[in-house]
């Protein structure tokens, strides 16, 4: 694969930004520009030339990436030694980088079952806030010396660093997989969630939508086959575009485009949300939502608190509202203090997350 | 009874307003069994141990320690092996061992909500009734408690298909140096705001005090499966791991014990490994009966192609406990052959496990020091246990031994600690993994959350000043300087 070194530029500016004392907007393809809380865009950092594969043995479960590359092309090369990225991210255009998803923190389909970007995240390389290159973690699956700081990365939205290479632990990618469509309400839908649950049945994907609930169920040939005879289903043909829909947030559920997107985080089990029953999407067992409302923010939020989960404002335009959930003040006080240690010249991203940092 | 001190008779004073008499030791006699953690060779005598059972306890007593400006060290079991644990002399222990309640077993959520002392297995033990258990399993499970896993990161045997601590916590309810109440981490997958779940797990008691948790729970798997396997060449075995994990399975555990490990851990236990082999790979498989069926073939055949002389499969639940018996006893069975042992922690990439065991061996032969192998194969974390005898003045020696391994790991892109933590012990090390900047960076992390230096001072991030001291060559990239000299 095309192997680009532009740390030596990326360095450059970074030390260009603290000399000049201006906040830098970090970004690799621009396909998640829509996420967070609008900042400064003038001076840009595009870390999308920065792109390549560093070190890739199958053996070994890991690959290590340069941040600009494609989520498109790491997928193939994977996909041709069998194996995938546990976390299933969405790919929202062709140019979406890894770095990108990792800086965001998101997750697809698979998350409940395979775990988050950040679980996967064993290392990575990255400028700090003081124009330095610094490596934390590594390729190992198990490593305990200092803080994760590799892990804080995931979902810190370009605010601590800039992201050059990134050490991904990756699983062997399942032999076989059936999806199922199965008619329900939400309740009933919840209702089947929590009784397969402490089951073996292996799911990697859930999705209900209109009335139908879809499950994707993966592993070795035989298992696959006999779970999905015992449940009462369609197998649905085009399974694979299905998949990619929801987790690219390309499904026709995401066309509309007059009111606000949000997604609601919440604790596994948690009953359907009654309020909620049209204009949303349910994820990963009913943990993720997705809902167009126009209800006012605080009643939104109060809700998914109520349950003990969050909400956030994945797509519109609400002048004055936070893209993110509101947090504790104890817990402001000492992020804002990460960012002014990690970020002392205040050069990356500020405000995209929490206007206080 | 010793005089007190002044500063110790004004703490006791202090604390006694909120605090039974028996929660606070201060008789020498009393402090003896903190002086020290798992790893022995290191000991301290505090100024005194409290024991404190309500969080609004902990918040009082590093409120007054703010105040005073006195080092606090948390402690749970005191299991550690990096002596992580280990006393500051001009501070207190504050013991987590009264916070020993299980609050809630949460049967729909599948989660447990728990004390910080209470211990690693009986999650588990009280999850069982409703078909569940907590995954991450270190040896010491039946003594360490959830709050030192936490601190540590800890891993064990089924960390390779089920993860670290940090993969099965949700929640963790901490005591800020200031005494204020922190929450991390949600009942949600996912939290809004940096992750200062990945933060304060595997931080060792340097960013906050942790004082409830709240831990993912599985369900008990249909089917489970264990093979194993001998080999009369450590090479062998060390290919075989890679050979499995290559082929598309994981393994829920995947162990390596060599030949003086096999024959203490055979003479300890029974448990009815072959003594005359090199090395023995123990490999667990669980999961839907189907799958189990389908990749226990697959491994086999593996094994077979890949030079194994003997493969047995457990027959009975009764045979695989026993099989393990003998691994989780392997660290006491080493004790039994040797006056004194050193456990090192390394984690290396699966590839170079042939490599790394042979320049021990020529370590090992060196220093003229026997070393025991008893791992973690699967994930790459190496638990060489150094033979030694303290009273024959071998302590410095096996010392510089376990420095060498850890520079061999960092040398082959891995690192110095896998589970143990850093503690008091690989603080020189940490200066050979990591650049200045980078320890620059985590004492930025550190003086985000504590910024009076109060919590565990002195573990886990060398100071600048120590690094330079010691004259520690930075392993950039995995290259030593001069890489073309032989040092074996």
């Amino acid at each position: 694969m095309f192997d680009h070194d532009i740390s030596a530029q990326l360095i450059e500016q970074v030390n260009q930004a603290i000399t000049d004392k201006h906040c830098l907007y970090i970004h690799g393809a621009r396909s998640k520009q829509f996420y967070g809380n609008p900042i400064e865009m003038e001076h840009r950092l595009d870390v999308s030339p920065h792109s390549g594969i560093v070190d890739y043995q199958p053996s070994e479960l890991v690959v290590t990436v340069r941040a600009g590359t494609k989520l498109i092309e790491l997928e193939k090369l994977l996909i041709a030694e069998g194996q995938i990225l546990p976390f299933e991210p969405p790919i929202h255009t062709e140019n979406s980088t890894i770095g990108g998803v990792v800086a965001a923190g998101l997750s697809g389909p698979r998350r409940p079952f395979s775990g988050a970007v950040r679980d996967h995240i064993l290392g990575v390389e990255m400028i700090n806030g003081r124009g330095e290159v610094v490596r934390f973690g590594g390729q190992v699956m198990k490593n305990v010396a200092g803080y994760d700081i590799s892990r804080l990365m995931a979902g810190s939205l370009g605010s601590l660093g800039v992201l050059l290479n990134i050490s991904i632990k990756l699983i062997p990618a399942p032999k076989q997989e059936v999806t199922l469509a199965i008619e329900a309400n939400s309740q009933q839908a919840m209702t089947l969630f929590n009784q397969w649950r402490p089951t073996p049945l292996p799911i990697s994907a859930s999705c209900f939508y209109e009335d139908c609930l879809y499950i994707r169920l993966s592993g070795g040939v035989k298992a696959v086959e006999s779970f999905s005879q015992r449940i009462d289903g369609d197998i649905l043909p085009s399974a694979e575009g299905f998949w990619q829909a929801i987790r690219n947030q390309k499904h026709e559920f995401f066309d509309t485009l007059d009111k606000p997107l949000w997604r609601l985080s919440l604790p596994p089990a948690t009953p359907a949300l009654r309020r909620f029953e049209s204009d949303t999407l349910i994820e990963w067992n009913g943990a993720q939502y997705w809902l167009y409302s126009n209800a006012p923010t605080n009643i939104i939020r109060d809700i998914a608190s109520k349950h003990g989960g969050h909400a956030t404002l994945y797509i519109g335009d609400r002048p004055g509202v936070n893209y993110f959930h509101p947090l504790p003040s104890v817990s402001i006080m000492i992020q804002k203090r990460l960012k002014q240690n990690l970020d002392p010249h205040g050069i990356f991203s500020s405000g995209r997350l929490y206007k206080d940092f | 009874m010793e005089e007190p001190t002044k500063i110790q008779s004004k703490l006791i004073s202090k604390f006694s307003e909120f605090l039974d008499e028996e929660a606070i030791l201060s008789d020498a006699d009393e402090l003896r069994p903190y002086e020290c953690d798992g790893l022995s060779a290191y000991r301290k005598t505090p100024l005194l141990v409290v024991l404190p059972c309500t969080i609004e306890a902990v918040q009082k007593i590093m409120a007054i320690c703010m105040r005073f400006g006195i080092p606090v060290v948390a402690r749970g079991a005191g299991t550690g092996l990096s002596g992580g644990a280990l006393p500051h002399e001009q501070g207190i222990i504050l013991s987590l061992a009264r916070f020993d309640k299980i609050i809630d077993i949460n049967a729909d959520h599948f989660t447990a909500r728990v004390q910080p002392g209470v211990r690693n297995l009986s999650i588990s033990t009280a999850a069982s009734s409703y078909g569940l258990y907590y995954a991450p399993d270190p040896s010491s499970q039946i003594a360490c408690s959830i709050g030192g896993n936490v601190a540590e990161n800890s891993g064990g045997v089924h960390c390779l298909k089920y993860g670290l601590t940090l993969h099965n916590v949700m929640e963790i309810t901490l005591v800020t140096a200031k005494g204020e109440l922190l929450t991390v981490g949600s009942p949600a997958l996912d939290t809004p705001g940096y992750d200062l779940l990945s933060l304060m797990t595997g931080s060792e008691g340097m960013l906050a005090i942790i004082v409830e948790v709240l831990v993912k729970l599985l369900p008990q798997a249909d089917e489970k499966q264990l093979i194993m396997v001998s080999f009369d060449k450590i090479e062998t075995a060390s290919h075989a791991v890679s050979a499995i994990i290559s082929s598309g399975i994981i393994p829920a555990g995947l162990e390596m014990m060599d030949r003086l490990a096999i024959q203490a851990a055979e003479s300890f236990a029974h448990a009815g490994y072959p003594t005359d082999v090199d090395a023995i790979l123990l490999c667990e498989l669980d999961g839907s009966k189907e799958d189990v069926s389908e990749q226990i073939e697959i491994v086999q055949r593996i094994l077979t192609k890949g030079g194994a002389v003997d493969i047995r499969i457990a027959k009975t639940a009764e045979e695989q406990a026993k099989l393990w018996q003998g691994r989780k006893s392997a660290f006491p069975a080493v004790g039994r052959i040797s006056p004194d042992y050193y456990c090192m922690d390394g984690t290396i990439p699966r590839h170079q496990l042939a490599h790394v065991l042979e320049s021990m061996n020529q370590l090992s032969k060196q220093y003229d020091l026997p070393i025991a192998n008893v791992f973690h194969a699967g994930d790459g974390n190496l638990h060489p246990l150094i033979l030694y005898d303290a009273n024959k003045g071998e302590l410095e020696k096996a010392e510089k031994l376990g420095a060498d391994i850890l520079s061999l790991c960092i040398e082959v892109g891995g690192t110095i600690t896998g589970e143990h933590g850093v503690g008091h012990e690989k603080l020189d090390q940490m200066c050979i993994q990591f650049s200045t900047q980078e320890i620059q960076q985590f004492h930025a992390i550190k003086s985000s959350f504590d910024p009076h230096e109060l919590l565990n001072p002195g573990k886990a991030i060398p100071t600048l000043h120590r690094c330079a001291e010691f004259g520690a060559m930075h392993v950039h990239h995995g290259k030593l300087p001069h890489s073309d000299i032989p040092r074996f």
